[in-house]
C-alpha cells in the first residue's frame, strides 16, 4: 500500500522525475530506460511500479519486452494539471471581481 | 471511458452582474499571463458576447489566438464556454471540452460561482494521436513536473 501515491507524489523523488520525463518524450524498455540514467535495471523497475501505481504511466508487452509509456487515456497528470491551474485563475478572478469598485 | 471533470464553488463578495462581467469582459485582469498560446506575451482575452462569439486571445505583437467558442450566453446567471486547447494549451479545432460557470445570488454583494470545466477525458483522445507524445505531452508534462517539484 505504501507505494500507492497520488500524481504528485509519485514525482517527487528527482530519479522517477527523471523516468517520467523520458517517457514524455516517447515509450521506452526498462532496459533503454535504465542506459540513459545512473541506476540499475531493477531500481528503474521499481521506479516504473511507482509510476504505474499513480495512474502517471502503463506498459505493453513485445515479445519478451515490456515498453512504458505515459498513460494515453487523459490521465490522473493531466487533471492535476488543470485543477492547479484553474484554482489559480478562480482565485485571481475572485480577487478581481471583489477589487473592482462597483 | 469514462467522464473527467473539475468542478470549484467559490464565493465572491462581489454582486452577481460584476461577478459576470469581470469573468467574461474583464478576463484580461485575472486571467493567469503566462497561460497562453500565441509568442508574444499575452495582452488581452477576449470573450465575445454572444452565443457562437469567439473566445480568444490579442497579443502584444497584435496576432490573435482563438481559445474557443462561446456556446451559451445567459447574463448574469450562466455561461458555457468551448475550451478548443490541448494539454499544451494549443488550440484544437477537433476538441472541444465545456467549461460551464454558473452565477447565483446569495446577497446583494454576494455571489456563489459553481464552476466545472468538463469532458477532460477527451484531451486524452487527442493525445493518442501519433505525434503527440514528442510535442502536446512533453510540454505540459514538464511544467506538471515542475509544480510537482516545487
Amino acid at each position: 500500500m505504501t507505494n500507492r501515491l497520488d500524481g504528485f507524489a509519485a514525482l517527487g523523488d528527482p530519479t522517477r522525475r527523471a523516468v517520467f520525463e523520458r517517457l514524455a518524450r516517447r515509450p521506452r524498455a526498462v532496459g533503454e530506460l535504465a542506459a540513459g540514467l545512473p541506476i540499475s535495471r531493477p531500481a528503474v523497475s521499481q521506479h516504473l511500479k511507482v509510476l504505474e501505481s499513480a495512474g502517471l504511466v502503463t506498459h505493453e508487452r513485445q515479445g519478451v519486452r515490456r515498453i512504458y509509456r505515459i498513460d494515453p487515456s487523459g490521465i490522473e497528470a493531466m487533471r492535476s494539471y488543470l485543477d492547479r491551474f484553474w484554482d489559480q485563475a478562480l482565485a485571481a478572478f475572485k480577487r478581481a471581481a471583489e477589487q473592482e469598485p462597483s | 471511458m469514462s467522464k473527467v471533470s473539475i468542478k470549484k464553488q467559490l464565493t465572491v463578495e462581489a454582486p452577481i452582474e460584476r461577478a459576470f462581467r469581470v469573468f467574461t469582459a474583464n478576463m484580461t485582469t485575472w486571467w493567469p499571463k503566462s497561460h497562453h498560446i500565441g509568442k508574444s506575451p499575452l495582452a488581452q482575452c477576449v470573450v465575445e458576447p454572444r452565443v457562437g462569439g469567439r473566445w480568444y486571445e490579442v497579443d502584444e505583437d497584435g496576432s490573435e489566438c482563438d481559445w474557443g467558442q462561446v456556446l451559451a450566453w445567459e447574463p448574469p446567471h450562466r455561461l458555457v464556454l468551448a475550451w478548443q486547447l490541448d494539454a499544451t494549451f494549443a488550440f484544437n479545432r477537433e476538441l472541444v471540452t465545456e467549461v460551464e460557470v454558473r452565477f447565483s445570488e446569495l446577497a446583494p454583494q454576494r455571489t456563489r460561482v459553481d464552476f466545472e470545466h468538463r469532458d477532460l477525458e477527451k484531451i486524452g483522445n487527442v493525445i493518442e494521436g501519433p505525434q503527440s507524445m514528442d510535442t502536446g505531452w512533453g510540454m505540459i508534462l514538464e511544467e506538471f513536473v515542475r509544480s510537482a517539484a516545487g
